[in-house]
């Protein structure tokens, strides 16, 4: 609504019926007893403060002290700060420009006052400001808001209410009263009465009154030297105090008159620096204002940003910063990180178990577990709580099972981990092979609980085992879950643990690279903390934790050509419309640096990259990074292909020879194959000879018409295709659902 | 198709004159004529004559024309048939000798005299043809997230439609789900508009939706959603033609899966797919057994045949349709000569397979023919470098 309207709409009738008379009887009938002995107190402590010889009615110490609500250090410092000011100004004031004053200063005071004050401020207010309008006496502080005003520019005064009467005459006096009968606040805050208008004042309603003093002045020089009129009644000398410029604690507005401010006018207003920065950056949006205290550094700053920030222009090609990565690598010492993936039969607890982690080492913080146990109570599967820590899908939460890879960093105190969380579900044995890909080392969890075990040997956990070893994972720790549910019993443990280390050691594991930690996602025993149950009190190990973080670095291949296999391929947010994730293979990259996307063979501009979700510059093999590009189509883009320099490319091919493990029967057929993210049709076109396990070396004799599970083999894959693949790749074969065969392209 | 008129000598020469009904008959028809046939059907000409002045006019002329066969172009998805060849009879607008481009049409009658003679398998395809036993076609839509293929599966085909392929966002931590979900729901809608597109609601037929996971069934209820909401009634009826099944992929492969499982068995148990599927699955398991009783590929099944393993008793000579649709002759007369050996000389079953169904495409993998043997037998793949159906297959290694 405008203003003017407001100001048509009001009807001065009622005001002024509103307002008549009585207004004496007004206060002191108000006042009662306990306000009384709050006064008589107040004042007796004021004068204590100030000192005999100090110069003032006890009158004006009660008003001061009912305004600040019986304050004593703000009512001295008011009464202090007006002191001072007398001291300069001693010209008497007279009715009329008071008149035109009292309107803005009050809407000013209101300004200042904290939004926040409650309903009994804001009535104590009304009533102050009922009693300070009877005050015919023309305070001090009016005195110099007459001189100010004699300077043909109209100011505020600084100090508490003193208003004629008279003044509701007046539109603003009108709009004031208007706003002490509870009108929106902020209506009246702020506005210029018809005399004193000025641009300032209706902007800064944010800023101090006195503040404002300032900006009023140099509004007509903003070239940044006082003007006439501020040298005038300043003086302008060093020594001689005027009105800070420094914004107020809101709610004490007046406390800081007296700490004399003489640099403030020295140098150019802020809103002159801003202007001028503003002017020197050519198009550039308004910047926004900068609080007054720090404005120096603030504008040195801002014009630095301005200088090189060049708005509009968004289409600019992202720079190059030229970095030697591998030595901004050496010198960046970063904390050593670590990628695991939890893996697992279905139901083995593996979101439970990483959910439980999480949340004793308060990377999840209790009211969102509290949240989660609500909602998943509400949905019968109360507990999947923790398990949705990583189970954010909404399919995944319904059904409660893991479906894709979940994502989580946290940090212990020598390592930054990322935890992939595999699904252990049969139909999502291609997103488990796809956190695999990603992983250094690999977390084995095993249901200890009665048929549990049995099961998962028959379903996933092999499989899983068996996928990780032929990944390349080396080390892992099997993690015997829901001990608790057999009362922690250590012959399971020992029996358990016994048929898992036969199998991973034929499996190719090495037992030193084993080991081996009985712990209860849910119940929450050697996950961090050891278990408190009596009857765990027989295992001396270590918690799983401190397993983890036993992990030594392997050398990353950063000297290599880069490959990035994405992950995923989504919008970033607002500014990044298209973003990748994935782990970095080989080698590193820089922003600004160019990609060629293979086998689309489109090429992309790195506009950003994230390492652990903060911005890097650059990034080397083995970290998980998120990509922002620029410069290519989204539809060019699947979760899957693969990243490269330009200037060694990875060649897509249709048909290559590859020497595998058989896990199941091979013979020619249809199968996937799977690389990390990637996966594409094709099939087993010829097999062509059986090797020896041990040496690798071609077995004499006929050609196999079947391959035996367990045998190595070379065979020739075609693809429907063309993929992204390169010599010394781990593929991984499937066909129904089953893994046939894992090994290496040659 | 109906048989209009046979006329066939003993040794095999003769005519057969056919009448075509439906769009599959025309697939039939391509698996039925070889280069250098002799085909007679209705053909529209445009005719130029020249009149006594010089100047020509065109005209189009309805007329029968009987040409030899040069080629064959078959239309997978439209399931029309044009054949080329020469004209071989003079007609009052043609000479002998000028090229034509006959286009099969429906509900018109065409007349063909194989080159060679009819032989039995030709035979047998037409007679297979003029089964008046139709099966109904059934839709599959093979899924996975953000990948699906939508087929429809006639009795003697595979017809892969549409693929469609969408980048759905993975879920990414806390509170990013809404992508994964939004996206996952642009891809179902891009699927069902898609199979709208392709399906004709007015004849019912069963559509099977195949995935890992929960796709499928997430598809199936989006569906229903969707034409409850838009009050499509004719889609809205289908919803108990809409049957789940798993499937370990949404690759087009993984159709095998589909028609393996034990609710499409139930449904379409005689089909031929399904059995053929079934007959798959058999030797598969044999070979698995590696005792010496299933083999495949040429040399090793003809040289099983030459010892009389495939008889009666449980021999079984699996082969692709495709051997037969060979250009080269001979070694067309080579598999029929081996199929006509095995049943009618040693008593086994030969089936055989279509091979643009998903268990026809398994076993060209394995060179187009296998056997399941009566007996075991050894060493059958003793010859040293063995002759690929395909020619000799170059190893495109790289390494």
């Amino acid at each position: 609504m405008s203003r003017h309207k407001l100001v048509k709409n009001l009807d001065l009738d009622e005001v002024l019926d509103d307002y008549d008379g009585g207004l004496d009887e007004d206060v002191d009938e108000e006042l009662a007893p306990e306000d009384r002995e709050h006064l008589r107190r107040g004042t007796e402590e004021v004068r204590q403060t100030l000192g005999a010889d100090f110069n003032t009615s006890n009158r004006e110490i009660e008003d001061t002290l009912y305004y600040y609500y019986y304050d004593v250090p703000k009512t001295v410092n008011y009464l202090l700060s007006k002191w001072s000011i007398q001291r300069y100004f001693r010209a008497p004031l007279t009715w009329k420009d008071q008149k035109a004053n009292t309107g803005s200063k009050k809407s000013k005071k209101k300004a200042t006052e904290p939004k926040a004050d409650g309903k009994a401020q804001t009535a104590a207010r009304k009533k102050e400001n009922r009693k300070s309008q009877n005050e015919e006496t023309a305070t001090s502080s009016g005195s110099l808001l007459e001189s100010l005003a004699a300077g043909s520019t109209k100011t505020h005064h600084p100090g508490p209410a003193s208003i004629a009467k008279s003044q509701e005459a007046e539109g603003l006096g009108r709009s004031s009263k208007k706003q002490a009968k509870g009108q929106p606040y902020q209506e009246s805050q702020g506005r210029p009465t018809p005399a004193s208008s000025r641009p300032a004042l209706g902007e800064g309603s944010e800023e101090s009154a006195v503040s404002q003093l300032g900006d009023l002045k140099i509004q007509p020089a903003p070239t940044g030297s006082p003007s006439g009129f501020a040298t005038a009644i300043l003086g302008l000398e060093k020594n001689r105090p005027c009105f800070s410029r420094t914004p107020a604690v809101p709610g004490m507005p007046f406390t800081i008159q007296n700490v004399a401010n003489s640099k403030a006018f020295t140098g150019p207003s802020p809103d002159d620096v801003v202007l001028k920065a503003q002017s020197s950056s050519k198009g550039a949006k308004p910047a926004p204002k900068k609080s007054e205290k720090n404005a120096e550094e603030e504008s040195e700053h801002l014009n630095g940003h301005l200088k090189t920030l060049s708005i509009g222009d968004e289409n600019a090609k992202p720079k190059s910063k030229l970095l030697n990565v591998t030595a901004e690598h050496a010198k960046a010492k970063l904390k050593k990180s670590a990628n695991f993936v939890v893996i697992g039969h279905v139901d083995a607890g593996k979101s439970t178990l990483m959910g439980r982690l999480l949340h004793d080492l308060q990377s999840v913080d209790q009211r969102t577990i509290d949240k989660y146990r609500k909602e998943s109570g509400r949905l019968g599967k109360a507990s999947f709580a923790l398990a949705w820590v990583l189970d954010q899908g909404t399919e995944e939460r319904e059904r409660g099972v893991t479906i894709d890879i979940a994502n989580f960093q946290f940090e212990t105190e020598t390592t930054k981990f990322t935890i992939l969380d595999a699904p252990g579900h049969q139909d999502f044995v291609p997103n488990m092979i796809a956190g695999a890909s990603q992983a250094d080392f690999a977390i084995l969890v095993i249901d200890a609980s009665t048929g549990g075990f049995e099961s998962g040997l028959k379903g996933q956990t092999k499989e899983h085992a068996l996928l990780v070893r032929s990944m390349g994972v080396q080390r892992v720790i099997v993690a015997i879950n829901k001990l608790d549910a057999v009362q922690w019993s250590q012959d399971r443990f020992d029996e358990i643990s016994q048929q898992i280390l036969a199998f991973l050691t034929t499996a190719g594991f090495m037992p030193k690279n084993l080991a081996f930690v009985p712990c209860s996602g849910l119940a929450g025993g050697n996950v961090v903390h050891k278990a408190t149950d009596s009857l765990a009190s027989w295992y001396t190990g270590e918690p799983l934790l401190s397993l983890l973080e036993d992990y030594e670095p392997t050398e990353r291949a950063i000297e290599k050509p880069l490959r990035l296999t994405t992950d995923d391929v989504f919008r970033g947010g607002v500014q990044n419309s298209l973003s990748v994730s994935g782990r970095l293979d080989a080698g590193t990259l820089q922003t600004g640096e160019s990609l060629l996307i293979a086998p689309v063979s489109h090429t992309a501009t790195i506009k950003g990259i994230e390492v652990n979700a903060e911005p890097f510059d650059w990034a080397v093999a083995g970290q998980n990074v998120i990509l922002h590009l620029a410069d290519v189509d989204p539809k060019h883009l699947r979760p899957g292909d693969v990243l490269c320099s330009p200037s060694s490319p990875i060649q897509s091919i249709k048909s290559f020879a590859v020497k595998l493990l058989a896990f199941e029967h091979i013979m020619p057929m249809h199968c996937e194959v799977h690389r990390g993210r990637t996966h594409a049709p094709g099939k087993i076109a010829k097999l062509t000879a059986l090797l020896d396990k041990g040496s690798g070396a071609r077995l004499k004799g006929k050609k196999p018409r079947l391959i035996q599970p367990g045998s190595v083999a070379e065979v020739l894959v075609e693809m429907e295709e063309a993929q992204p693949l390169e010599t010394g790749n781990r593929v991984i074969l499937r066909e129904g659902g089953v893994t046939i065969g894992a090994g290496l392209i040659k | 198709m109906r048989l209009v008129k046979q006329n066939i000598e003993r040794d095999g020469s003769g005519t057969i004159t056919l009448y075509p009904e439906e769009p599959e008959d025309m697939w039939f028809t391509y698996n039925l004529i070889r280069e250098g046939d002799l085909l007679r059907a209705s053909a529209l000409r445009r005719v130029t004559t020249e009149s006594a002045t010089g100047s020509t006019s065109s005209t189009r002329v309805h007329m029968n024309l009987i040409i030899s066969v040069t080629a064959l172009d078959f239309d997978m998805q439209a399931a029309q048939l044009h054949v080329s060849g020469r004209i071989i009879e003079e007609t009052k607008y043609t000479k002998v000798g000028q090229f034509h481009t006959l286009d099969l049409e429906l509900n018109r009658n065409f007349t063909l005299e194989k080159k060679d003679g009819w032989d039995s398998v030709a035979r047998g395809l037409v007679r297979e043809a003029c089964d008046p036993v139709k099966s109904a076609d059934t839709w599959v839509v093979v899924m996975q997230e953000g990948l699906a293929n939508i087929a429809v599966l006639t009795g003697q085909r595979t017809v892969h439609r549409q693929k469609i392929e969408m980048n759905v966002p993975k879920k990414r931590g806390v509170g990013k789900q809404s992508d994964h979900d939004k996206g996952m729901e642009r891809f179902f809608q891009t699927t069902l508009d898609t199979l709208l597109r392709q399906i004709d609601l007015s004849a019912p037929k069963p559509i099977l939706l195949a995935s890992p996971g929960f796709v499928a069934q997430g598809f199936q209820k989006f569906i229903v959603e969707y034409a409850t909401r838009t009050g499509n009634k004719a889609l809205l009826a289908q919803k108990s033609n809409l049957v789940v099944v798993h499937s370990a992929s949404g690759y087009m492969h993984a159709l095998d899966e589909v028609l393996r499982s034990p609710e499409v068995l139930s449904q379409l148990k005689d089909t031929k797919y399904a059995r053929e599927t079934r007959l798959m699955e058999d030797f598969k398991t044999m070979l698995r057994k590696d005792d010496g009783r299933a083999w495949y590929g040429p040399n090793e099944v003809e040289q099983a045949v030459e010892k009389g393993a495939v008889g009666r008793g449980g021999g079984v000579l699996l082969i692709s349709d495709t051997l037969f649709r060979a250009q080269d002759i001979a070694s067309r007369k080579r598999w029929v000569r081996l199929v006509d050996k095995v049943r009618d000389v040693e008593g086994g079953e030969v089936r055989i397979l279509s091979g643009t169904h998903e268990s026809g495409k398994q076993l060209e993998g394995l060179g187009g023919i296998a056997a399941i043997l009566t007996f075991p037998l050894d060493d059958l793949d003793d010859a040293d470098d063995e002759e690929d159906i395909n020619g000799p297959n170059e190893s495109t290694t790289n390494s």
